[in-house]
């Protein structure tokens, strides 16, 4: 199994957020985390790639099989997991050129591998650069700076199409998206797609599912996930709303 | 919380990062006895065989700096300093006057080729020529013949005194007088050597030059001395490195720098400061108390400082600019940092008095561990520069929460046609960008060092490219294990 997360506990600052919650994820599978907003959507990507501040508390998260929880984030992602973030960081006169050639040769340096020589990496930049239909001048500004907000979110995608992860976690990248933006991010995800790669795809709406079609359907509500199901889920939740797990779960 | 140890132990490890150049040279040396009295004055004179007029502007300014106290204004704490307990004159022993490279002791040239600065020009980096002086004289410049096809004098100051003494009469301490300040005073009296540069109208000095200082002997002082003149229409570019071994009392190195621009001239002056600067406790390291001053006496002149200070136990430095021509530029980019226990009192003067004058100031500070680092700064608009413009931009960053930053910016206008910006902000380096960089595969110090340089690429961009290279690297030593 890719990610498997079992009785997951975490707490920010002493108040737990996560409260039990089991995840199984297996190569090849997308799984859709959808949710009601403050149940734990985002601290369940935080804790999977080992951020700072979220404390577990009780139960494991093993990637291929290996308990990650104590591992540095770095190493974590070194190992091949990804987040796309819901809130892009700026770096300020870091050109995003530079910032992910250092990732993609740390990486690569953690895998003992050479370090990609200049020309390499300007091909495969090229050629992601178009995946994602992002501008060539975007490359050449400096992390995330004066990015709109549909830039910011092409350009995670952008970064884990150079990386490319075994597991991907995208939090709410569809957020704020136009369709043609969205089509772009699904374009990107289905590319990487494959009988080896995972995904954990966090949204708040179904519409990103029509183009990045899930294979199974998650709902967390109060830190656990209290219903799953196929992809029909997804399209029952847009049309009734979350009321109903509310009201379901709260009885 | 469990990030902000973590964020103290990564800082701590790249602030603890090796001072590579602490190495020392065992060389035959000719030294002056310690202490400072008009003896030490004429022995340094007589060694230097100086005509009498340098010996009485040494002897006047020695007489000077009796008078004066030694300033206390500065953000920096440092136990006093003995002046009688340092040796003022020290240098390799030469068994005769140097012809060519093959003369020029094997030992030293051992040195340099360590500090990676070779000064055999076939082998050397194209297009930068170099002058080095290891503790009170310079031992070898090179591409002279090459310089002086275009009628460039570039030599060691001592050189310049026998050589060209109207033009070092005309223009020393025109800049910096004597009176200017105590550590000014004191390296009019003392001062051993260093470089002197004169550009003639309208050349273009074609390849880079470049000063290489190096303290090596324990006990001394290093008191250079560097005077650079460009003519009308020409343009220089001008660097400075500086190294000195690793010991466990304070050096003091107390130089002045004075440049003039006449007419139309341009001079870009560029330093890699990295002395040593004391252990991970604070124990010893150099003081480096500087005074450089550039004055644009011409019209439409322009002269532009660019520092990158990393080494020094204690700094007091501020390159400024005396903006006299109609038209002149000034400007100052600075990236200093500090680590463990440096402090730093550095920025720059900005006197406009010509008509339309323009002055930018870039300053970023960045500071760590117990590290203070102070930005102190003066814009002057004199009663007739109209139309003076100033910006001036002061960051500063923090890793860590047991460092300090400091913004002193006094601005004084005599002119109301003035326009003076002054913008500062301080951060401290963020969590959220560490984490990304962290995301993306990145290690914490990998992520630092990338985040700093960043934050300074505005300064760092300014320097010359051989330079830009080794500046960044050595912030990034510097901050070495300086997160956690």
């Amino acid at each position: 199994m890719l990610l498997n997360i079992k009785d997951l506990h975490v707490s920010i600052n002493g108040k737990e957020i996560l409260k039990g919650l089991n995840l199984g994820v297996n190569e090849g599978e997308i799984h859709a985390i959808m949710g009601p907003n403050g149940t734990g959507k985002s601290t369940l990507a935080a804790a999977i790639t080992g951020r700072e501040g979220y404390e577990i508390t009780q139960g494991t998260i093993e990637y291929k099989g290996k308990n990650i929880t104590e591992l540095e984030p770095d190493e974590r992602a070194n190992l091949g997991i990804f987040l796309s973030f819901q809130y892009p960081v700026e770096i300020p006169g870091v050109s995003m050129t530079n910032f992910i050639r250092t990732a993609v040769n740390s990486q690569r340096e953690f895998r003992g591998e050479e370090p990609l020589t200049a020309s390499a990496f300007l091909k495969k930049l090229e050629e992601k650069k178009q995946l994602v239909e992002i501008h060539s001048k975007l490359t050449k500004r400096s992390v995330n700076e004066g990015f709109s907000g549909g830039e910011k979110k092409k350009n995670e995608i952008f970064q884990m199409a150079m990386l490319e992860p075994n597991l991907a976690i995208l939090d709410e990248t569809d957020s704020g998206l136009d369709i043609d933006a969205l089509k772009v991010v699904a374009k990107g995800v289905n590319a990487l797609r494959s009988s080896d790669n995972g995904f954990v795809v966090i949204t708040h709406y179904q519409r990103l599912l029509d183009y990045i079609v899930p294979d199974f359907v998650h709902v967390i509500y109060d830190g656990r996930i209290v219903k799953s199901g196929g992809k029909g889920l997804a399209h029952e939740l847009e049309e009734k709303g979350y009321d109903w797990i509310k009201e379901q779960f709260d009885n | 919380m469990d990030k902000e140890k973590d964020m103290n132990k990564v800082l701590d490890e790249v602030t603890s990062g090796e001072y590579k150049y602490g190495f020392y040279t065992d060389i035959e040396m000719d030294t002056a006895p310690k202490g400072l009295t008009d003896d030490t004055i004429r022995f340094i004179s007589a060694k230097k065989k100086e005509p009498e007029w340098m010996l009485e502007y040494r002897l006047k300014a020695f007489k000077h700096w009796l008078k004066l106290k030694e300033p206390e204004w500065a953000h920096v704490k440092y136990p006093k300093i003995d002046y009688q307990d340092i040796i003022y004159y020290a240098a390799p022993k030469k068994k005769k006057q140097l012809e060519s490279l093959d003369e020029v002791d094997p030992d030293l040239l051992d040195t340099f080729n360590k500090l990676g600065i070779s000064l055999d020009e076939q082998k050397m980096l194209a297009g930068v020529a170099v002058d080095a002086v290891i503790d009170s004289v310079s031992v070898k410049t090179t591409f002279q013949d090459t310089l002086s096809k275009h009628g460039i004098i570039f030599c060691s100051i001592s050189e310049a005194i026998q050589e060209h003494p109207d033009l070092v009469k005309q223009y020393l301490g025109t800049v910096v007088p004597h009176t200017d300040n105590y550590f000014a005073a004191l390296n009019a009296a003392v001062f051993s050597d260093g470089s002197f540069c004169y550009i003639p109208k309208g050349v273009r000095c074609p390849i880079e030059l470049s000063t290489y200082f190096r303290i090596n002997a324990a006990n001394t002082g290093q008191f250079e001395r560097t005077l650079l003149v460009a003519d009308d229409d020409s343009y220089v570019s001008y660097l400075e490195g500086c190294t000195a071994p690793q010991r466990d009392e304070n050096q003091l190195h107390a130089a002045v720098v004075e440049i003039i621009a006449l007419d139309r001239a341009e001079v870009k002056y560029s330093t890699v400061q990295n002395w040593y600067p004391g252990d991970k406790n604070g124990k010893g390291g150099i003081y480096n108390f500087v005074t450089k001053r550039g004055a644009c006496r011409g019209n439409s002149s322009k002269i532009s400082w660019t520092q990158v200070e990393t080494g020094s136990a204690v700094t007091w430095k501020y390159p400024s600019c005396v903006l006299m021509g109609d038209n002149s530029i000034g400007e100052f980019y600075s990236v200093a940092v500090t680590n463990n226990h440096q402090q730093a009192d550095t920025g720059t003067k900005m006197i406009h008095i010509g008509k339309n004058t323009k002055s930018t100031i870039i300053s970023k500070g960045i500071s760590a561990g117990f590290s203070n680092n102070s930005y102190r700064g003066l814009v002057r608009i004199s009663k007739k520069a109209e139309n003076a413009r100033n910006f001036s931009q002061c960051d500063s960053l923090l890793l860590g929460n047991k460092c300090g930053a400091h913004t002193f910016p006094y601005i004084n206008t005599a002119n109301n046609s003035a326009i003076v910006e002054h913008e500062a902000t301080t951060s401290k380096i963020s969590e959220d960008q560490l984490f990304y960089c962290q995301q993306r595969g990145i290690d914490m110090e990998k992520a630092i060092g990338l985040i700093v340089n960043g934050y300074a690429k505005e300064v760092l961009n300014k320097l010359p490219m051989e330079f830009a290279v080794e500046a960044q690297k050595l912030l990034a030593i510097t901050l070495e294990g300086s997160v956690g």
